[in-house]
């Protein structure tokens, strides 16, 4: 079935089951590989991408469920002014270890840094925590999201 | 992705010498022109533009290698960091050597040969420049890829001189002049990781991202009992699925009827269904309408809860097996002035890497091409020789970077599904694992169980202890990963001492999970230690650092080190004097008020080479909850730490990893299969429980060893002892969740 969706600005025609999750269709119909498989089932955040600029887990939305919808990828959130800052603050702390997850964790903290410009420790657990990192870059992460937000991270790094 | 295939007209070829060393024969080049990149030597290449790309020869899998081998390069070449690009090497151990991610051993193993290998570079800049000016080399000095003449001031641009360096004669890496460690400039500065830009990005760098022309996409059904194989599917209503172009029964390859396990990595083949289609989503759609009929073998009737009353049993007797015995125990203990005794347990772990099993591979004409996000390519590809009977100079296998590693992708198994797969649908084939699958055909971390024994004499010193270690294997040989060495601390430091071990026979594979080994030893260990430092009335860091204070035992002779392996000095008490005594300081050990229901745990541990010691505060609430307040950590991996970006981010990462197996991770097993399935049974550490963490480095004057292992270990105990200093609760089974109180 053909299903028009909104990438990255860009209006895209697929012709697929209307219950392929999103996921599948951006990695291997559309050719964007950043957004990541890690869980199937929404436990994880490696998948997660911006619907009208909220965090959704793609590997668990349909694509008939998008509509009309902007569907924002790894691949284009360096283009708001926001989304850059953040893969800036992600780079400027070299917060990667694999980096396998990094593409959900910067989409996650991008749409909470947009809903809540100055976070507090404990909005970064509620907003973050549904990200896993295996490697446990937490400390990093939580430093970068500060840095974005201009606000004073714990010094760690003895 | 691409696979960059650059040529090479230089080889630098590796072998195995003896004593352990390498040998290194530099083949000079041919004159170079001057619009191309020159190639000094199989690792680095030169542009007229003064940019040098240098290779990475060990896979990537999240311990920051692509980054750390290339700055020691870097430093000793005297280029500046920002002229540097890396790439990966080619999968070549004839020119590379050792290709692989274990055991942190590409620092201790490569230390020395990427000093010599970048400080050849220079030699040949160094020559090229005095042979331009027809002055001695002796005066001239290179720096940031310029290449001065002393007394004239004139300078020569590394770039300008490439081609010209490159068909010089190769110098002999063995006695090419190294920098004084006093001059690094590259080494010892944090550093990013080359990849972070792509990463950032989203641009496909993993072997999940792997595309090739023509390839179609596979799921591969495997027998949820290990072993187990196929004896009906119903095939042809699968074929019948949209987008599937193949659907086949495996045979697999492992030996029937058994219920021991193959102790080695190569398990062999599992037997499966296999559906191959035009996409992932088509193929995992088709599975969920699969239904197969298995034999599963013997190994059903194994089960952890039957492990357990198995284990208990085997407690109670004399152990099967002696590991080690020093003195007199029965004398020790009967002269005890306090007796101590615990029993330990820990589950099985499985690895869940982020990035899900992968593999990509093409079967043409006799020929095997694989593109494999894995530890190590030459497992798989020597793997593949053997079950295809091909040789492996047919196999063609290309370093991926991974989504983790973890000791899980040191085994070739999807490699070797994902080739067989290909040979059979005759195209390209990416095998995606689910997240079920991963987790449910894993080679687990071995669980254990440990009865101790220990004794005080009246001054409160340690006089004798007995391990009983109930562990996994047939036949006197322990399960892969499920061993005790002899050397285990505190073996050495205590005149009376045995370690004794009995074997329960398992179906389920196991394997190396980081710090194998350590990661559960050193929980059991470091936690009955702190018990009886508890019960011998001193404060737990006096008591160590006594107990450290000297060798009780005449420690065995360093094993000779095996050719191609890296040496083994013994355990030096004194660097972990160092690093307990600086985790201390830094926690404020016995200097800080504590609130009521919080309390610190040290625990230290030396794997890999590496000495590491924690001190966790953690806080009891009265309903039992456990909160982890703030980890010290300090490390000591010898005279320099290469990258201390990487360094500090890999010791977070260790210790938040152990936390998060402390606080619930267990795989269970009931009819000879896994439990758990997702990140929903089987929980990965999340942001809200990842408390802060302080690192200290302190250095010591032996070669740099590595760091993807060693701060794993002792976050355990630690968090254990902190626990018990809270509130008073000994917990003596992992994870925390088996007992109140909660862990959050």
């Amino acid at each position: 079935m053909a299903t028009t969706l909104k990438i990255n600005g860009t209006s895209r025609t697929v012709d697929v089951d209307e219950s392929t999750p999103l996921l599948w269709v951006l990695r291997d119909i559309l050719d964007l590989k950043g957004t990541k498989f890690g869980c199937g089932i929404a436990l994880c955040g490696a998948c997660t991408v911006h619907l009208d600029g909220q965090p959704v887990r793609s590997c668990s939305t349909p694509v008939a469920g998008v509509g009309g919808r902007e569907i924002t990828t790894i691949e284009a959130v360096g283009d708001s002014a926001l989304g850059k800052k953040v893969q800036e603050a992600w780079l400027d702390l070299d917060v990667a270890q694999c980096g396998y997850c990094q593409a959900g964790q910067i989409m996650a903290a991008t749409a909470l840094l947009k809903n809540i410009p100055k976070p507090t420790d404990a909005d970064i657990d509620t907003h973050m925590s549904g990200n896993i990192c295996r490697c446990a870059t937490y400390t990093r992460i939580r430093a970068a999201i500060k840095q974005v937000a201009g606000v004073e991270a714990a010094k760690t790094e003895g | 992705m691409r696979i960059s295939k650059s040529s090479r007209r230089d080889f630098l070829k590796v072998s195995a010498a003896a004593g352990g060393g390498l040998m290194l024969n530099l083949k000079s080049a041919n004159a170079a022109g001057n619009a191309a990149p020159s190639d000094l030597n199989a690792y680095i290449k030169m542009a007229p533009d003064g940019i040098v790309t240098i290779a990475a020869k060990n896979p990537e899998i999240g311990q920051g290698i692509k980054t750390a081998l290339p700055m020691i390069i870097a430093d000793e070449l005297e280029v500046d960091w920002k002229d540097v690009r890396v790439e990966t090497a080619a999968f070549d151990p004839e020119k590379y050597g050792v290709q692989s991610a274990g055991g942190s051993t590409a620092i201790p193993r490569n230390w020395d040969l990427m000093r010599r290998v970048g400080a050849a570079g220079r030699q040949m800049m160094v020559s090229a420049a005095a042979k331009t000016w027809k002055v001695a080399e002796s005066e001239c000095t290179a720096a940031s890829g310029v290449v001065t003449h002393t007394a004239s001031g004139r300078t020569l641009k590394y770039g300008e001189l490439a081609a010209k360096a490159a068909a010089l004669p190769a110098p002999d890496l063995k006695t090419v002049t190294l920098k004084d460690p006093k001059n690094f400039k590259i080494i010892g500065t944090p550093t990013k990781d080359v990849d972070g830009p792509k990463i950032v990005t989203g641009q496909p760098l993993y072997g999940i991202d792997v595309t090739v022309p023509g390839m179609l996409y596979a799921t591969y059904e495997k027998c949820p009992v290990f072993g187990g194989t196929v004896a009906s599917a119903n095939l042809d209503e699968i074929k019948k699925m949209p987008g599937v172009r193949h659907a086949f029964i495996v045979e697999g390859t492992i030996p029937k009827g058994s219920d021991k396990i193959n102790p080695s990595m190569d398990v062999g083949l599992s037997g499966g269904v296999a559906i191959v289609a035009d996409t992932w989503w088509q193929a995992n759609v088709a599975r969920q309408k699969l239904r197969v009929d298995w034999n599963t073998g013997p190994m059903v009737a194994q089960s952890s809860a039957g492990f357990a009353a198995k284990a208990a049993e085997l407690a109670k007797q004399k152990p099967e097996m002696e590991i080690r015995k020093d003195g007199d125990v029965d004398a020790a203990f009967k002269n005890a002035a306090k007796v101590v005794e615990a029993t330990y347990s820990y589950p099985f772990l499985a690895h869940a890497t982020m990035e899900p099993q992968n593999c990509t591979a093409h079967f043409k004409d006799g020929k095997l091409e694989v593109w494999a996000p894995t530890q190590n390519i030459g497992n798989g590809r020597a793997l593949c020789a053997k079950v295809f009977g091909i040789p492996e100079s047919s196999i063609t296998g290309h370093m991926v970077r991974a989504g983790g590693g973890f000791g899980r992708r040191a085994r070739p198994d999807a490699f070797l599904e994902a080739a067989w797969i290909s040979k059979v649908a005759g195209a390209p084939v990416k095998l995606i694992w689910s997240r079920e699958d991963d987790i449910r055909h894993d080679t687990y971390r071995p669980g254990g169980f440990h009865t101790f024994k220990a004794a005080l004499d009246k001054n409160g010193r340690l006089t004798a202890l007995t391990d009983h270690f109930v562990s996994y294997g047939a036949d006197g040989k322990f399960a892969n990963s499920a061993n005790i060495a002899g050397n285990v601390f505190p073996a050495e430091f205590v005149p009376n001492l045995n370690f004794g071990a009995s074997l329960m026979p398992l179906g389920t594979p196991t394997g190396p999970l980081r710090a194998p080994g350590s990661n559960a030893l050193a929980f059991v260990f470091q936690s009955f230690l702190d018990e009886v430092a508890r019960a011998s009335g001193r404060d737990p860091l006096d008591f160590h650092l006594d107990l450290l204070s000297e060798k009780r035992v005449a420690a065995a002779p360093a094993a000779a080190t095996p050719p191609g392996g890296i040496p083994q000095p013994a355990f030096d008490p004194a660097r972990m004097r160092g690093v307990l005594t600086t985790v201390a300081e830094k926690a404020g050990w016995g200097k800080r008020k504590l609130a009521a229901g919080s309390g610190l745990g040290i625990a230290y541990y030396f794997s890999h080479l590496g000495y590491v010691a924690h001190v966790v505060e953690a806080t009891v609430s009265r309903q039992g909850q456990v909160k982890v307040d703030k980890i010290w950590v300090a490390v000591d991996v010898g005279s320099h730490i290469v990258n201390p970006s990487g360094a500090i981010n890999q010791v977070q990462g260790a210790t938040l990893d152990g936390l998060g197996q402390a606080l619930g991770q267990e795989i269970t097993i009931a009819r000879g299969g896994v439990v758990q399935g997702n990140f929903d049974d089987f929980p990965i550490l999340r942001m809200n429980q990842a408390p802060p963490v302080e690192v200290h480095f302190q250095t010591s004057n032996v070669s740099p060893t590595g760091l993807g292992e060693p701060a794993l270990p002792p976050l355990l105990p630690a968090l254990a002892n902190a626990i018990f200093a809270a509130s008073g609760k000994r917990h003596r089974d992992m994870p925390l969740s088996k007992g109140s109180p909660a862990a959050v």
